[in-house]
């Protein structure tokens, strides 16, 4: 039992942030679900932490109220971002939601009263690992919840086939705006858990990099289904403390390193695996239902 | 606005039209994005200061050579990123990541092979007299400018009145046509990248003479060549050309106008709004990008 608190005592911030990327690469899968990449995230988380670092340094909100204003805000904000945005297809609705996200952080590194690309620092720490996976719970449960549903059942359709969707008379551009604001407010609650979990926030770390981190969570995890995602974020948080034991034995240095084999990971995965890890287990069960039949 | 200020718009916007002369090639001939694109012209700027430094050639070699080498590095990138894929459906956004992967590579290996130093081409590698053109412009912008002017014409040239040019316009149109009137889609495809990334690879060799190079050089270029492809007009070159030099010299006067720290907001702000007003671009055709 000791052995275990130990371990968790070393490992705390890890484990916060394999969480805390699982929300992240949720928000990412909220929009693939529906074949939309969109790549506003890290704007998204951008707003979400820095209205709850504000609410709470210089209002004084209560936690719980913070964390909701995290959440509502970036949803708000995604409407109007979503309605006309929506409309472009593949590429370009993710080059027009990395725009998006560059303004944002541009918006933030030019606004003196957040102290531009310094940051804010002194955040009190109130995120609790627990209130990270409670969080993460809620948000798996919800999106369970849609699978076999009316609802997941027409984002399914949109996936496939968009104007075959909407021909069957699936109101499609509310199915994607909706499932925007979702992402957003997800990206928003992570944002500001990191924020006051971290005891700061800087434009630097709601970069382009940022996004491509979510969206790589969620393409190797898989977007099929809901908890796919999750096992990117988590097995790609884990894989840098592995890889920072691993690096001295093989003569790179952790860093190159990390990026390498992040980068084979993604790649193996799109040329191998379009649907990602989670596809596996269902990979095996299609194969052995082919094999009865046979 | 003085001339010295126009001509350090001409300068900047010359290297961001020729990066996004080789990003809008393949976009135009593939629909695919090819965000590896930045990190072909960082090892570039490597390969040309290994092949200055070591070797001790002049930048005039050097330049050819190295953009020979990022042209072969796009093939390699065309072989194991994108032609895989051609098949898939959702191949313009699978392309989109696999070359996000090849990036993120490159960048591990440019590390490994060449540090995460900041380092600059040695001071001699071009003259750096300066000349009156009322006011102080130095004889490196007007290479730089010249060597784009170069590159850009001969691009057009290429496309234009070349069999491999008219090749590359009709794979563009579509493959399948080209494909039955006996044009070899395979090699039209792999040539584009190899011309992309040349070009592609000339701009991270021009902005390594201008300013410095290092392994996140790419980040400076990555999204605003997007911009730059984006507003001029999806696979429109002169587009790509008339809106990298029009972002160069706004850039200038932003600065010079409203300080350095909004430069980049400029190409973002216009970048969102033309894809919400106007998604085909300034110059590009009403292509279908709306669903």
């Amino acid at each position: 039992m000791e052995a275990l608190a130990t371990f968790y005592e070393t490992y705390q911030s890890t484990i916060a942030y394999v969480g805390l990327n699982a929300l992240l690469a949720l928000s990412v899968y909220t929009t693939l679900s529906c074949g939309q990449l969109a790549l506003g995230g890290a704007g998204f988380a951008a707003i979400g932490a820095y209205a709850s670092a504000l609410l709470t340094l210089r209002a004084g909100w209560p936690f719980p109220a913070v964390l909701l204003a995290a959440v509502v805000l970036p949803a708000l904000v995604a409407v109007p971002l979503g309605l006309p945005v929506l409309r472009l297809r593949g590429v370009f609705l993710a080059i027009a939601t990395i725009a998006f996200g560059e303004v944002v952080r541009l918006g933030i590194v030019n606004w003196d009263y957040v102290s531009g690309a310094e940051g804010l620092v002194g955040i009190p720490q109130k995120t609790g690992v627990w209130m990270i996976y409670l969080a993460l719970a809620l948000a798996l449960f919800v999106l369970g919840r849609l699978r076999g549903s009316r609802w997941g059942l027409a984002l399914e359709a949109i996936r496939e086939d968009e104007p075959a969707a909407r021909t069957m008379g699936i109101p499609v551009a509310r199915y994607k705006l909706a499932m925007l604001v979702a992402g957003a407010a997800l990206a928003g609650l992570a944002g500001a858990l990191e924020a006051h979990f971290t005891f700061m926030v800087a434009p630097s770390g709601f970069g382009f990099e940022k996004v491509v981190h979510m969206l790589v969570f969620a393409v190797v995890g898989g977007s099929l289904v809901h908890w796919g995602p999750v096992l990117g974020a988590a097995l790609l948080t884990l894989l840098p403390e592995i890889l920072r034991e691993v690096a001295p034995r093989v003569g790179l240095e952790p860093g190159p390193l990390r990026q390498l084999v992040n980068g084979v990971v993604l790649l193996l995965v799109i040329l191998f695996l379009p649907r990602g890890l989670a596809s596996l287990p269902l990979r095996g069960r299609a194969r052995r239902a082919r094999w009865v039949e046979s | 606005m003085s001339i010295q200020q126009l001509v350090n718009g001409l300068f900047v916007g010359s290297m961001y039209a020729v990066f996004a002369l080789g990003y809008t090639l393949v976009f135009g001939v593939l629909d695919i994005l090819n965000l590896a694109h930045a990190a072909v012209f960082m090892a570039a700027s490597f390969v040309a200061l290994t092949l200055v430094e070591a070797l001790g050639l002049s930048i005039l070699a050097a330049l050819p050579i190295a953009m020979v080498a990022a042209g072969l590095l796009g093939l390699v990138l065309e072989r194991i990123a994108f032609r895989p894929l051609r098949a898939r459906a959702d191949s313009n956004i699978a392309g989109l990541i696999s070359s996000l992967a090849m990036a993120t590579i490159l960048g591990a290996i440019a590390h490994e092979l060449w540090g995460p130093n900041v380092t600059r081409f040695p001071f001699d590698t071009l003259p750096n007299a300066t000349e009156r053109l009322g006011g102080i412009v130095s004889r490196m912008q007007l290479t730089v400018i010249a060597v784009a002017l170069v590159l850009v014409l001969a691009l057009t040239w290429l496309v234009q009145r070349t069999r491999l040019g008219r090749e590359l316009r009709a794979v563009a149109e579509s493959p399948r046509a080209a494909q039955v009137v006996g044009v070899n889609v395979d090699r039209a495809i792999a040539a584009s990248f190899f011309i992309s990334s040349a070009l592609g690879g000339a701009a991270g060799i021009l902005y390594g003479l201008a300013y410095d190079v290092h392994v996140e050089m790419g980040r400076s270029v990555e999204l605003k060549g997007l911009a730059v492809i984006i507003v001029g007009g999806m696979g429109s070159m002169p587009g790509a050309v008339i809106a990298g030099i029009a972002l160069g010299v706004i850039e200038t006067l932003v600065v010079a106008q409203l300080g350095g720290s909004f430069r980049d907001v400029v190409s973002f702000a216009g970048l969102f709004l033309i894809l919400v007003l106007r998604p085909h671009g300034l110059l590009g055709a009403a292509a279908t990008r709306e669903a």
